[in-house]
């Protein structure tokens, strides 16, 4: 009960905030000049104003804004999300097919960013001094300070031109068959550059936290107390020290994570990854309204998600959080 | 029949590291600690109390800081010959130390039970369960009510002086023959300092352990210690049993100490009486050279008391100070 019940009131807000966002976004984009009927015509080569009117018909675009936002939070209450305009299929379907390739790409770059940059952080902490430590620096903070675009195509001419090690795009080899195995392996492969492209940015922001947490840690009265115990270096640091220095890092974590969707967009693009940041980036320019809205209101899920498992992570590394 | 010291410290000298070069802050230092007993350090801050505890737990943060000469015999072995690992095996089971600040000194997210079982399952080959009961009476043995559920709790659920307790259990709970309680009261209320020194000067009776208690307070050295050692700018400048320094302190420190200490009357009347002081502040340690560093605020310095370091005078039996002084008054 002492945990369901915090629970059950953080979802409840999570769902407020998920309701607040839905007409928000729809506000912003209804907002931007042009719809998909202008985006047609464009493509069309213009149109007479019959056609035109008779479009906004069809797509529901003629109604005003606020019955066409109610209409759309009631559909999407039955779990619809409306048909994209420019795929003519279910907006649902659409990003159910993409959303794996961009899930597994956010995650990996997500636990490899923290994970590299913690356990660097912690080296770099023990030996704030050390050559080993300045590189660290260097090297992390070069890579945040890089655009991702950039690191993507160095790394693309690097690993797939000079050295051919990786594939330079897409998420399998095409007319790739084998055991599931396999294919996995080809998977794996092909998303090394683009995961560590995305990772890159994060790795600085964790090391330096982890690093200046660390050596904030390792100074503490409690630190001294579990050394006059007799505990071996080893277990001082990785287990008294580590708990506490963790939780910034967690908090960090949190936040990041609606960065790292929005950095997704841009790694998928420079390496053709089959992803729904590459579907938003299209259906910006093709004004598809209903598939737009539809992947900003899935990303919002994500992140919703994402701090709901933060701030339990916190509970189970804190007890003074209750 | 003379008995052999338990822990003598001899010749003990720390430096530290600076940008404008290594300041001395013990400098040979003397002390021995007899079996049983409660040896008060006293003296103000910076005066190198909390360095020689740490020097003895060889926990003093190298670098900046180095032990450069002397020796530190438990038991007639010198702790500053072994190697970190065997130092590892002293800590918190020959030796152990409480700290100043009980409401920082337990790490705030592992429970009580587990950071006072850690110190017996470090140092005894204990299971679980017997590390749990061991626990359990250590706390019940320190004055913690209910320990069975305590040892669930986290530190930010105790009060100041329940922490300190654990704090005690921890420390004792592989019987160390030495205990160094570094201000142990300090930062907690009057009536919580009675309660904990009871509880130390019980627990020496109970398990025949030493203790090393260090304090700015006289009143707690006239308290609680059987003998003390006053020290003033890394150096000692007195020492001897409780009564004959507070009843008869001889070096001029000692004596502006004692008369620092302001005592309650039942009737204070109207005029109140001024507080004492030694006039002056605690020297730069840098600028310590071979003179008397009490020397600028002594009230019978003499010119060659900032020429050479003091002799060593005897007092009495077990009493003696460092002051030219005393020796031209002999």
């Amino acid at each position: 009960m002492k945990t369901i019940l915090p629970l059950l009131k953080r979802i409840a807000y999570s769902l407020m905030l998920l309701l607040a966002v839905i007409v928000l976004n729809f506000v912003l984009v209804h907002l931007a000049p042009g719809d998909a009927v202008t985006a047609m015509v464009g493509d069309m080569g213009g149109a007479t104003p019959e056609l035109i009117a008779e479009l906004r018909v069809e797509y529901g675009l003629d109604q005003n804004l606020p019955t066409q936002l109610f209409k759309y939070i009631a559909k999407m209450v039955r779990g619809d999300l409306g048909i994209s305009f420019t795929h003519n299929l279910p907006v649902i379907d659409l990003i159910l097919e993409h959303l794996p390739a961009t899930i597994l790409l956010v995650m990996t770059a997500f636990f490899m960013a923290i994970l590299i940059g913690t356990v660097l952080g912690i080296i770099a902490a023990q030996r704030p001094n050390s050559l080993f430590n300045h590189l660290i620096t260097v090297i992390s903070l070069s890579g945040y300070a890089a655009p991702v675009f950039w690191t993507g195509l160095m790394l693309l001419i690097s690993f797939s031109y000079y050295f051919p090690i990786f594939p330079s795009f897409g998420m399998e080899t095409v007319g790739f068959r084998g055991t599931f195995l396999e294919k996995t392996f080809d998977v794996l492969k092909h998303l090394v550059l683009p995961a560590v492209t995305l990772a890159s940015i994060y790795v600085a922001v964790y090391s330096r936290l982890a690093r200046a947490s660390m050596l904030d840690v390792l100074g503490s009265d409690y630190i001294r107390t579990a050394r006059s115990k007799g505990l071996s270096e080893k277990v001082v640091v990785y287990k008294h020290a580590l708990k506490n220095a963790l939780l910034p890092v967690v908090t960090m974590a949190g936040l990041q994570f609606a960065q790292l969707i929005a950095g997704a967009v841009v790694v998928e693009t420079v390496f053709s990854w089959p992803g729904i940041g590459q579907l938003a980036f299209n259906s910006i320019l093709r004004r598809d309204q209903p598939l737009l809205l539809g992947i900003l209101f899935l990303s919002t899920i994500m992140v919703v998600v994402t701090n709901l498992i933060t701030d339990f992570t916190y509970r189970i590394l804190d007890p003074r959080i209750k | 029949m003379r008995q052999e010291p338990l822990l003598q410290v001899k010749g003990l000298c720390v430096e530290f590291a600076t940008r404008k070069g290594n300041v001395q802050v013990l400098n040979h230092l003397d002390l021995h600690l007899d079996p049983g007993e409660a040896l008060g350090i006293v003296g103000e801050s910076g005066c190198g109390k909390s360095m020689m505890a740490l020097s003895i737990m060889r926990l003093i943060p190298a670098p900046p800081g180095n032990i450069s000469a002397g020796q530190i015999l438990l038991n007639n072995s010198d702790l500053l010959q072994l190697n970190e690992k065997q130092m590892q095996d002293v800590r918190g089971n020959e030796i152990s130390m409480i700290f100043q600040e009980p409401m920082t000194s337990l790490n705030p997210v592992f429970s009580i039970g587990m950071q006072v079982s850690e110190n017996i399952r470090r140092h005894q080959s204990a299971t679980r369960a017997v590390a749990r009961e061991k626990t359990i009476q250590m706390l019940k043995a320190v004055g913690i009510p209910v320990p069975e559920l305590r040892i669930k709790q986290y530190p930010h659920e105790l009060s100041g002086g329940m922490r300190q307790r654990v704090m005690i259990a921890m420390a004792l709970s592989c019987q160390p023959s030495v205990l160094i309680a570094d201000e142990p009261t300090t930062a907690l209320d009057v009536t919580i300092q009675a309660q904990i020194f009871d509880l130390l000067k019980q627990i020496q009776q109970d398990m025949n352990t030493s203790i090393i208690l260090i304090t700015h307070d006289m009143s707690v050295i006239a308290e609680f210690a059987d003998r003390v050692a006053v020290m003033y700018a890394g150096s000692k400048v007195e020492e001897g049993l409780v009564r004959d320094i507070i009843d008869n302190p001889h070096h001029p420190y000692t004596q502006g100490l004692i008369r620092c200490v302001p005592f309650l009357k039942k009737d204070p009347g109207t005029e109140r009486e001024e507080l004492n002081e030694i006039p002056g502040v605690v020297p730069d340690m840098r600028l310590i050279g071979s003179e008397c560093s009490f020397a600028p605020r002594c009230r019978y310095v003499m010119d060659h008391c900032h020429e050479k370091k003091p002799p060593e005078v005897q007092i009495g039996k077990k009493h003696h100070a460092f002051c030219w002084y005393l020796e031209e008054g002999k």
